[in-house]
């Protein structure tokens, strides 16, 4: 856990009187409601389908129990009782008052929390790999990297109005849990010959219309450079990027109608202009952000112990091999708690289990949540040793069911439901196919398989990169979906293919469901996943069996 | 248009001139980049203050052989979501070295005040009268920044390495 100091502190109190000024100003008519748009739009607040809808920052996921015990409480002070997790550790809520809203965000500043820059056209809420500091294998702890990249990019002069929208994400393991190739800017922390830590730099990837898997502009800037390097392209992209056509706006056109190389010649150029300059971090600035972080005083315990070897009830062991992974300390286990029960909207918590699942983080996880761009949480440091009593207390909250990474564990945005961009429903269509893929058995004969799902092009459900993507249009007045199969957002991050014509609402579960029997018939082992499948036969065979029948 | 300048609602001494007007006899202008290039030495031999209204998506290094003799570059926000000037105000004062008046022009709005002084704007041809009486207040709202610029402002990693060194000595 970062720690705030009293300059974090203050900066975040400011924020909230100066939201609250805006907020009386609107109120008052002195703002016009497209003045007021961009600035609500910088604290997180969209006018949506039934009301305001209120987007706070879990800056790269990590959270204590006593933030999340404040989220709960915003959602039951201001909201209906319920937040929604969202694809970019961000926690949405659906129906709060304009007029409450400074005090929401009040609330929040009292634990460091706050919805600075998670909408706007500007540098969004800095993402990481959920797991950071306690997965395996990493180069070292990305958040610390993620946090100086917060504070750097947090009400930044040069850029709070670019041209579009703006999101980093930063991983340190070689498994992709970030999706930086998704992403504006994708870091990945590494170690050069030298032994110095730096990051590779990737650039204009991002879904939406225009979907673009990231190109490495950089493949090593030291860790020193970081901020002035960022800096850099930030300054290219605001000069150069476009601002006559919002669907063209983002980095990823720029990148894309330049080619990566001139891109790349410009950035360092500007580059040259500002290394070595006041960006540069030195030792003792990075210190200062890592000593804040603060790591449990982990027992010395060992793997596999006694109390785990007993526990032999199957629904626990169903539970533990889904949802429970290595951690890099012995003795100690990642446990993801799924946010996808069978029948419900994926991603939604209700205030009395945040309150709940604080009260757990707190027993059996030093007090620290963290937030998955799969919409789901997780306990970062778990004794492995309390894992039967942890179980017992997260299935009679519901947030036990063992899909996790398995086709019930679906991504997907609001849709129709609450969106106002929606042409169609995604929630529900989540629901039906957690009900028909509720059977766990069936689900793990089928092994890792991601379902996404978007309402509407703009792809705030990933679907370009679910294995299975489902895409809402609407044509005639009716809404149908398009299928893709075959993306993935890890580090082999690629788009999915079309597999034909959009198919009707009530269809998409049974074609699902024909997809997935498709592939159980082609798949030459059990081991060998969807995806892979997919890459080796093409779409041509799922393409047959879907259509043959329709 | 109120014009604040060091904190304060001040008369604009720049009489703006259009590119197919003659120049007044005496006094400050303000003149477009074309006229600017144009009548170069005209405008040099007048002896008074020349400022320039710079497009916001031309290069302000086009600027750089000019600037000894600018006292005034002019930007512009055509709506205040076009950041475009807020790059084009660092470069000039961080970069390029420029230190005569730079004024943001356009759809200026209280709540980029700050962003704008930290971006080395001094002058600001605000939009509402409301928000212009409002300088000082929204200026002074924020104490602590995360981000070096030239403002002088020390950014919060460098204000945590000053404390620790007083600490320790
Ligand atoms: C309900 C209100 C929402 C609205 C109005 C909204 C609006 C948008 C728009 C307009 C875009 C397209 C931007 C572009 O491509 O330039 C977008 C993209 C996106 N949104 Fe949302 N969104 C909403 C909710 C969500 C939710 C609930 C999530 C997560 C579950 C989400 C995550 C994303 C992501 C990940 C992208 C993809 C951006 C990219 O990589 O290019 N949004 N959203
Ligand atoms: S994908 Fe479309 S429908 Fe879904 S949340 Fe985003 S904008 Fe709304």
């Amino acid at each position: 856990m970062y720690a705030y100091d009293e300059i974090d502190q203050t900066l975040v109190n400011e924020r909230v009187t100066e939201f609250r000024d805006q907020v009386r100003r609107r109120l008052s008519g002195e703002l016009t409601e497209d003045e007021f748009k961009p600035l609500r739009l910088m604290n997180g607040v969209y006018l949506q389908l039934h009301a305001y809808m209120f987007r706070v920052a879990i800056p790269y996921g990590t959270l204590s129990s006593a933030q999340l015990r404040k989220l709960a409480h915003v959602a039951r002070k201001y909201d209906r009782g319920y937040g929604h997790f969202t694809t970019r550790q961000n926690i949405q809520f659906n129906w709060i008052a304009l007029k409450d809203l400074p005090d929401a965000l009040a609330d929040l500043a009292e634990v460091g929390i706050h919805a600075m820059q998670t909408s706007g056209n500007c540098t969004r809420n800095v993402t990481a790999d959920q797991w950071a500091g306690v997965a395996p294998g990493e180069v070292e702890d990305p958040r610390v990297w993620a946090e100086i990249l917060r504070q750097h990019t947090a009400l930044h002069p040069e850029f709070s109005f670019l041209p579009r929208k703006f999101k980093f994400a930063i991983t340190a393991a070689d498994h992709d849990r970030a999706a930086i190739k998704v992403h504006d800017i994708g870091l990945k922390l590494i170690r050069n010959e030298q032994g110095e830590t730096g990051f590779e730099v990737l650039v204009g990837g991002g879904l939406g219309r225009s979907p673009f898997i990231a190109k490495t502009i950089k493949p090593f800037v030291a860790g020193r450079d970081i901020l002035s390097y960022v800096e850099a392209i930030l300054r290219v992209y605001n000069q150069y990027g476009r601002r006559d056509n919002i669907y063209k706006a983002r980095i990823k056109i720029l990148v894309h109608e330049l080619g990566i190389e001139k891109f790349a010649a410009e950035v360092e150029q500007t580059w040259r202009q500002i290394a070595e300059g006041p960006l540069t971090l030195d030792d003792e600035m990075i210190e200062d952000i890592r000593a804040r972080f603060v790591y449990p005083a982990y027992e010395r315990l060992s793997d596999d112990p006694a109390e785990l070897r007993a526990a032999a009830d199957p629904k626990f062991e169903a539970w533990r091999s889904n949802s429970v992974a290595p951690h890099r300390q012995p003795g100690y286990a990642i446990v993801t708690l799924s946010l996808k029960p069978v029948g419900g909207p994926p991603g939604d918590a209700t205030a009395d289990q945040m309150d709940a699942i604080a009260d757990l983080a707190d027993r059996y996880s030093f007090g620290e949540i963290r937030v998955g761009h799969e919409q789901n949480l997780a306990l970062p440091h778990v004794a492995q040793r309390d894992l039967p009593a942890l179980w017992s207390a997260l299935d009679a909250l519901g947030v036990a069911t063992p899909n996790v990474n398995l086709v019930s564990d679906i991504i997907a945005c609001p849709g129709l439901d609450y969106c106002s961009l929606a042409n169609a429903r995604s929630i529900p269509i989540a629901q039906e196919l957690t009900r028909r893929f509720s059977n766990h058995e069936t689900a793990k004969l089928i092994g890792r398989l991601h379902v996404n799902i978007s309402g509407c092009i703009n792809a705030c459900g990933h679907h370009h990169v679910g294995h299975i993507g489902i895409l809402g249009v609407e044509k005639n007045d009716q809404e149908v979906y398009q299928i893709t199969i075959g993306g993935r957002a890890d580090e082999h991050a690629r788009l999915g293919e079309l597999i034909g014509p959009a198919v009707p609402y009530a269809e998409v579960p049974d074609v699902i469901e024909d997809i997935v029997e498709a592939y159980l018939a082609l798949r030459d082992k059990p081991e060998e996943l969807f995806v892979d499948t997919v890459k080796r036969l093409g779409v041509q065979p799922f393409k047959e069996r879907v259509y043959a029948t329709r | 248009m109120p014009l604040v300048k060091h904190g304060a609602i001040v008369a604009d001494d720049y009489v703006a001139v259009a590119d197919d007007a003659d120049l007044p006899a005496g006094g400050a202008v303000l003149v477009s980049a074309a006229r600017l290039f144009a009548e170069a030495e005209t405008l040099a031999m007048r002896n008074t203050p020349v400022g320039v209204a710079w497009p916001n998506n031309r290069d302000v290094a086009g600027l750089v052989p000019w600037l000894d003799q600018l006292s005034l570059i002019a930007l512009v926000f055509p709506t205040f979501k076009d950041g475009r000037a807020h790059s084009q105000g660092r470069r000039l004062r961080e970069i390029y070295g420029y230190r005569g008046e730079l004024r943001a022009t356009g759809q200026v709005l209280r709540d980029q005040f700050t962003f704008l002084l930290r971006n080395g704007f001094d002058a600001f041809a605000v939009t509402k009268e409301s928000d212009a009486q409002a300088f000082g207040e929204a200026t002074h709202r924020y104490t602590e920044f995360y981000q070096p610029t030239g403002d002088g402002h020390l950014s919060a990693l460098q204000l945590r390495k000053q404390r620790h060194k007083a600490v320790a000595t």
